[in-house]
């Protein structure tokens, strides 16, 4: 396989702080790879280096076939980058954006104008007009700052938080444009916050903390690692607890390694689950039984929290009021 | 239906790298020229402050101050105030930058096949363009309120090269502020920064009223040294003196543009190559 984006031992340092400690990444040509993490676990540090707008400190990366710091000429040619904010000039129009950046692009006046007009019909800001980008709602910038980092059609885009801050309508607008990019065979780099966002749009993963890469793999591999989706139960008595973690425990096939937690304080049970619809029913039926009243029952996807605090290994250490229960 | 439209080549001799930036920093340009069409009242509003200030020295204050020589407070006020222009643009200059940065739109820029100094480019030659324009309405301010100039048209066109190449240098400690600061709302402290200036030099009052040590600050002050030299070359009252910096100012006007030039110009570009947040 060729990769597109190619990274080996990637180090950035900013004053005290080590942003990057040895990042690899290898993204195959027409994938869509996220990068996973919280605030400030180095993501939009290592877009930067590979966007080569940041020379790493240490280590080595290939975009598109080029050196990011030697080549780094070559690898803008064969790049879009579309970082946190929407960067786009607020006193232009959505044309006259798409103009400037084709121009800078050194397509010839009417080839920018033709561009800017395809670009305005597919990301369904037709419309718009003469409007300055400034009263533009904040999904239309967004499919804006796609359309500039597509127009020169670059065989490796960058999506930077892509959806941070947007309504989910604006969410979904975006992800339906990204997809369509995907499908004609455009490599992207995401960074996302979300796994819900890296579970819709990417087919491999990489989940990075304070700087360094903790897990790898597409994103039902690293669900499966945690169980994938997590049932929760609300009982009325804080007496039921332990019965009430017994039935989970037995109905999710709980065992040793695959814990049930049990919050006292908001008399909740949860455990991971891997049949959603058959544990639901057979649970409230256990329950019943049992003759424990349940306030609330309810199967969702485990959070990026989760996640992290899984791959992490910190999950020991969080608050108190968690406490890890072995079933019965 | 979508056509597929992919970057042209590198341009690998000088003379086709050339081509581009003169390209690109046309277009960055005609961005600004853009703006002007779109917001025509923040322009206009740029060119009438300094036309206030004229009119509120020249008539709420003018009567009392004392100019050299007896001559007309007006005639002494004015190539004061076209160099203030020249300083106020500092603030356009910033604004723009530091909107760019914060907003990512200098990232994009820097992400983009274009030669780096293109952007720069583009902005110093809008920037250029407004102060000419700033320049000529100050110029129409000056002629309405009484002032002249007096030694041809000759001299008068030098005393206008010297202001723009003022201007020119205060673009870059604008530009350099803009890359940073950070933030359009640091513009604060760039007022804070130029309004000593422009009052601590002899825009408004001749350093000859001012105690001793006041006077000094004032005349090596680079506004007082351009002022001093255009009121000469428009032969305007204030010019000369007795110190050795009051008597250098024609090369001073030279020497301090080309030293702020020096200093910002790599400074910025060094800024802009290695924007590392």
């Amino acid at each position: 396989m060729t990769y597109a984006i190619a990274a080996e031992g990637l180090r950035k340092r900013y004053g005290h702080t080590l942003a990057l400690d040895g990042v690899d990444l290898a993204v195959g040509e027409g994938t869509v790879h996220g990068l996973l993490g919280p605030n400030g676990a180095g993501k939009t540090t290592a877009v930067r280096i590979l966007t080569t707008l940041s020379r790493p400190d240490g280590g080595a990366a290939r975009v598109a076939g080029f050196d990011v710091v030697r080549q780094a000429a070559d690898v803008r040619r064969g790049i879009g980058l579309v970082g946190q904010h929407a960067a786009l000039d607020e006193v232009l129009s959505g044309r006259q954006n798409l103009v400037m950046f084709g121009r800078l692009h050194h397509l010839r006046p009417a080839a920018a104008r033709a561009r800017a007009d395809e670009l305005l019909a597919r990301f369904g800001l037709a419309d718009t007009d003469t409007k300055p980008v400034g009263h533009y709602s904040g999904g239309m910038r967004r499919r804006l700052d796609l359309a500039v980092g597509m127009i020169c059609s670059p065989p490796v885009l960058f999506l930077d938080e892509p959806t941070t801050g947007l309504d989910p309508r604006g969410r979904t607008e975006v992800w339906e444009a990204v997809r369509g990019l995907v499908a004609e065979g455009t490599t992207v780099l995401l960074t996302t916050q979300y796994l819900e966002e890296a579970d819709q749009l990417a087919s491999r993963v990489s989940v990075v903390d304070a700087g360094r890469v903790v897990a790898e793999g597409s994103p039902d591999e690293l669900k499966s690692a945690l169980g994938g989706d997590r049932l929760d139960v609300v009982v009325r008595h804080t007496a039921d607890l332990p019965a009430a973690a017994a039935i989970v425990g037995r109905v999710t096939g709980a065992r040793g390694d695959v814990s049930v937690d049990v919050d006292a304080d908001s008399r909740r049970v949860g455990a991971p689950v891997r049949d959603r619809s058959a544990a639901l029913p057979e649970v409230l039926r256990a329950l019943d039984a049992a003759g424990i009243t349940v306030e609330d029952i309810a199967v969702r996807r485990p959070t990026l929290d989760e996640v992290f605090l899984h791959l992490t290994g910190t999950e020991n250490s969080t608050e108190n009021s968690t406490r890890k229960g072995a079933a019965a | 239906m979508s056509m597929t439209v992919t970057a042209p080549e590198i341009p690998r001799t000088a003379a086709a790298r050339l081509r581009w930036a003169l390209a690109d920093g046309w277009t960055v340009t005609l961005r600004d020229l853009t703006h002007w069409a779109r917001k025509p009242g923040q322009v206009v509003a740029g060119l009438l402050f300094p036309v206030m200030i004229v009119l509120m020295f020249g008539y709420v204050f003018g009567g009392g101050m004392a100019v050299p020589g007896g001559g007309d407070y007006r005639e002494y006020l004015m190539p004061g105030m076209y160099a203030m222009t020249m300083l106020f643009g500092i603030e356009a200059t910033f604004t723009a930058v530091a909107r760019d940065a914060a907003k990512g739109v200098t990232d994009r820029f820097r992400s983009l096949p274009i030669a780096s100094s293109a952007v720069v480019l583009g902005r110093s030659v809008a920037d250029m363009l407004n102060t000419v324009l700033g320049l000529l309405v100050m110029i129409a301010c000056g002629l309405a309120v009484g002032w002249r100039w007096h030694e041809g048209a000759v001299r008068a066109a030098l005393a206008v090269g010297l202001l723009l190449l003022l201007r020119f240098a205060f673009l870059w400690v604008g530009i350099y502020l803009g890359l940073t600061l950070g933030g359009p709302e640091a513009v604060m402290a760039v007022q804070i920064l130029v309004w000593p200036i422009g009052f601590l030099s002899s825009a408004f009052a001749w350093t000859g009223t001012m105690p001793g040590w006041l006077a000094a600050v004032a005349e090596w002050n680079p506004l007082s040294a351009t002022m001093a030299a255009t009121r000469d070359l428009f032969g305007n009252p204030g010019a000369g003196g007795t110190t050795w910096i009051a008597e250098h100012a024609a090369v001073m006007a030279l020497v301090w543009p080309l030293l702020l030039i020096a200093v910002f110009l790599p400074l910025s570009v060094r800024r802009y190559r290695r924007l590392d947040r």
